[in-house]
C-alpha cells in the first residue's frame, strides 16, 4: 500500500489556516502535520466541551421549527389529508415532492461513503460521517410524507407484508410498493453502515471519557471494541461488503421512486429517462446540501484543516457535473416529447415551459442548469461566500424540479374540462418548513454528541499511518 | 473468581513497530496474541499471520436466503394467498417482482455483514482483560499495543518478555483476567 497522494495546493490557498496551523500549511488531505492523537482531540473536544452558545441557540431554533412539524401533523392526522391542497386533477403535490426532495438528498451520504469508497477517494475520510449522519436525517424527514399521507397513521403497517386478521396481503406488483422496501431497506443499511463506521470512534470517546456517564454511555455503544487487529481484520471486509452493497442500493432506490412515476401512463411521467435522471439529481441535491452542511461545520467547529478548502472544491466539482447530467436530462425530455410524436406529451412540456407553472420550470431551469455552471471556474469552487450560495440556490432548484414534474403533468390532463390549478393550502407549508426542523434538530444533536469525522479513517489516510513511513532504511 | 494472569501487555509508537514486533511474534511461532491499533495498519494481518475474513461467505449466504425467500413470498402472496386481478397484471409477475427480491437481498446481506462482524469478533463484549493495561485508552488514540496470551504453547515469563523488549515493545506488564 502506498503513501495516500500528495498533491501540490491547487493555486493559492483562498483561506490560509491561522495561528499555529499557518507555519505548517500545505496541502495533504489533512493540513497541518497533525499527529494522530491531535485528529482524535480534535473531533472528540467537540463532543466533550460545552455547547457553544451559537449550538444552542440554533437547537433552540431547529426544535421550534420542529414543534411546527408536529402541529402540522397533529392537525393532519386529527382532521384528515383533506386539508392539504390536493384535489382533482392534482392528487398528488407538496407530500410526494418533499418526500423525493429528502430522499434525494440522503443519497449523497451513501454516494460518499459507498462509491466514493470503492473508488478510493481518500479524500472522503473527512467527510463520510457527517454526510452518512445527513442521510439517515434525510431520510427520517422524507418518512414522514410516506407515513402521514395514508391519513390514518395507525394503519401504516398495512404497507409492510405482515399477516393480519383480513388474510390481505400488499400488491407487490405496483411500484409503490417497491417504495416502501427501497426506502426502508435503504434507512436500516444507512443505518447499520453508519453506526459499523462510529464504533471506532466511539471507542476513542470511551477511552478519553472523564466521566462516569461518558464511560458506560460510550461504553455500551463501542459494544467493548478493543481496537484489536484480529477485529480490525472482520471489520474492513465488512465495510467494504457494506460499501459494495450500498452501491447499488443507492443507485436502486431512486431509481424505485422514479417508477412511482415512469410506470404510470402520465405524459411527461411515461417515461424511460427518468431513472438515471432522477439518480443524477439526487446526488446534485445531496451534494448541495452537504456542501451547505459543511461550510457552516468546519467554521463552526474549527475543523478547517480536516474539511479543507480541497473536499469542499471536490464537491463543487460533483456538484457541477450532475448539474449538467441534470440539464442535459431536461432537454432530452423535451426532444423525446416533440420526437415521439405523441401530442399529448408534447403538450405536456410545452404547457410546462410556458403554461401556468412557467414561473416554477424556469425557476428550476434557472437554480439546477444555470447556478452550477458558475463551478467552471475555481474562483467560485474555492469561495465560501459563493459555494454557500449555490449549494441553497441548488436544493431550491430541486425542490422546484420535482413540483414541476409532479404537478404540471397532473393538472391539465386528458380532459380539458377537469384542468385545474394547485394552490398548497397552509397545512402543506407548514409541515414542509417543520421536516426542516427535525433534520436540523437531528443534525445538531449529531455533531454535539457524536464524532462529526470518522476519526480511525482519517488517520489512515495520514502519511505517518503507513507502516513504511519514514522506514527510509527498507521502503 | 480468581484472578489469573491472562497476557504479556506492551506498547509501541508506529505502525512500522507493530508490524515488525508481530511479525517477529509469528516467526517465533507465537499463535495466541494480538495488536489493538487506533486504524486499521495495512499488511499487519499479513505480519500476524491471520487467515481472510469468513464474512463474505456469511454475507453470501444471508444474501441467497434474502432474494430467494422475498420471490417465495411474492409468488406465495399473489398465486396462493391473495391471487387479485389488479390491472390486468398476471398473478406470477416476474418483471414486477425484481425490485423487492433486489431490495430484500440487500437488506438481508446488510444483517449479515453487521451481525457477521460483531458474531466473528465475539463482540459486544464490554469487558476484557487487556483493558487493564495503563496505556489501554490510547490504542483508541495514538499507540501501538501488543498483547500475547499466557496460553500461548509458546509463552514463557521471562523468554517473551525479552522478546518483546528487544524488538523495542515499552511498559510491558502482565494483566490479569
Amino acid at each position: 500500500m502506498s503513501a495516500p497522494a500528495v498533491s501540490p495546493t491547487p493555486g493559492p490557498e483562498p483561506e490560509a489556516p491561522e495561528g499555529p496551523e499557518a507555519q505548517v500549511a500545505r496541502a495533504e488531505l489533512i493540513l497541518g502535520k497533525p499527529s494522530f492523537h491531535d485528529i482524535s482531540h480534535v473531533v472528540s473536544d467537540i463532543v466533550e466541551r460545552k455547547a457553544p452558545r451559537a449550538w444552542i441557540l440554533l437547537f433552540g431554533l431547529a426544535a421550534s421549527v420542529l414543534l411546527i412539524l408536529v402541529g402540522s401533523l397533529t392537525d393532519l392526522v386529527g382532521v384528515g389529508i383533506g386539508e392539504w391542497g390536493v384535489n382533482h386533477p392534482v392528487g398528488w403535490a407538496w407530500d410526494i415532492t418533499g418526500f423525493v426532495f429528502w430522499i434525494g438528498i440522503g443519497h449523497a451520504g451513501t454516494l460518499i461513503s459507498a462509491i466514493l469508497f470503492l473508488f478510493r477517494q481518500k479524500w472522503r475520510t473527512s467527510i463520510n460521517r457527517a454526510a452518512e449522519a445527513m442521510t439517515l436525517f434525510a431520510v427520517a424527514a422524507a418518512l414522514i410524507y410516506p407515513a402521514f399521507h395514508v391519513g390514518r397513521v395507525w394503519f401504516a403497517y398495512w404497507l409492510f407484508p405482515i399477516p393480519n386478521q383480513m388474510n390481505v396481503w400488499p400488491n407487490f406488483r405496483s411500484p409503490l410498493l417497491w417504495d416502501v422496501f427501497a426506502v426502508s431497506t435503504y434507512g436500516t443499511v444507512s443505518l447499520l453502515f453508519w453506526y459499523v463506521g462510529l464504533v471506532p470512534d466511539l471507542a476513542t470517546l470511551r477511552d478519553r471519557a472523564t466521566t462516569r456517564v461518558r464511560q458506560i454511555v460510550f461504553g455500551i455503544l463501542a459494544l467493548g471494541w478493543r481496537s484489536s487487529h484480529r477485529h480490525w481484520v472482520h471489520y474492513e471486509r465488512g465495510y467494504l461488503i457494506f460499501a459494495g452493497i450500498s452501491t447499488p442500493l443507492v443507485i436502486s432506490v431512486h431509481t424505485i421512486v422514479s417508477f412511482d412515476f415512469a410506470t404510470s401512463v402520465i405524459p411527461g411521467w411515461h417515461t424511460t429517462i427518468l431513472p438515471p435522471y432522477f439518480v443524477a439529481g439526487a446526488v446534485f441535491s445531496g451534494f448541495a446540501m452537504v456542501v451547505t452542511l459543511m461550510v457552516i461545520c468546519r467554521k463552526a467547529f474549527g475543523l478547517e484543516h480536516v474539511i479543507t478548502s480541497r473536499h469542499l472544491e471536490n464537491m463543487n466539482k460533483v456538484i457541477l457535473a450532475t448539474g449538467t447530467i441534470v440539464g442535459y436530462a431536461y432537454a432530452v425530455e423535451f426532444f423525446m416529447a416533440w420526437y415521439s410524436g405523441s401530442p399529448y406529451e408534447f403538450f405536456t412540456f410545452i404547457n410546462r415551459a410556458f403554461g401556468p407553472y412557467a414561473w416554477a420550470y424556469w425557476t428550476m431551469i434557472s437554480c439546477n442548469v444555470i447556478a452550477p455552471q458558475f463551478f467552471w471556474w475555481k474562483r467560485f469552487r474555492v469561495s465560501l461566500p459563493a459555494m454557500f450560495a449555490i449549494s441553497i440556490v441548488v436544493n431550491i432548484g430541486m425542490w422546484f424540479e420535482r413540483f414541476v414534474i409532479i404537478v404540471t403533468s397532473l393538472h391539465r390532463d386528458f380532459l380539458p374540462s377537469s384542468w385545474g390549478y394547485f394552490r398548497p393550502r397552509l397545512v402543506d407549508i407548514t409541515t414542509f418548513l417543520g421536516t426542516f426542523g427535525l433534520f436540523f434538530t437531528l443534525f445538531l444533536l449529531f455533531v454535539r454528541f457524536l464524532p462529526m469525522v470518522a476519526v480511525s479513517e482519517v488517520k489512515g489516510v495520514l502519511p505517518e499511518a503507513d507502516p513504511h513511513h519514514a522506514e527510509t532504511d527498507h521502503g | 473468581m480468581a484472578e489469573r494472569p491472562f497476557a504479556l501487555v506492551g506498547v509501541l509508537r508506529s505502525p512500522a513497530q507493530i508490524v515488525r514486533t508481530c511479525a517477529a511474534l509469528r516467526d517465533a511461532g507465537y499463535q495466541r496474541f494480538d495488536a489493538h491499533t487506533p486504524f486499521p495498519v495495512h499488511g499487519l494481518e499479513k505480519a500476524m499471520g491471520l487467515k481472510q475474513s469468513r464474512l463474505p461467505f456469511i454475507v453470501l449466504v444471508c444474501a441467497l436466503l434474502g432474494g430467494s425467500g422475498a420471490l417465495a413470498l411474492q409468488t406465495w402472496a399473489h398465486s396462493v394467498a391473495y391471487p387479485q386481478n389488479i390491472a390486468g397484471k398476471p398473478f406470477f409477475a416476474l418483471p414486477a417482482y425484481v425490485p423487492v427480491t433486489f431490495e430484500l437481498t440487500i437488506l438481508l446481506s446488510a444483517f449479515g455483514t453487521f451481525f457477521g462482524i460483531w458474531g466473528l469478533s465475539q463482540l459486544p463484549r464490554l469487558f476484557h482483560p487487556v483493558m487493564r493495561h495503563p496505556a489501554f485508552p490510547r490504542a483508541s488514540d495514538d499507540r501501538f499495543l501488543v498483547s500475547v496470551e499466557v496460553t500461548d504453547p509458546k509463552y514463557d515469563a521471562e523468554e517473551t518478555r525479552r522478546l518483546l523488549g528487544s524488538l523495542g515493545v515499552e511498559e510491558l506488564e502482565e494483566v490479569r483476567t
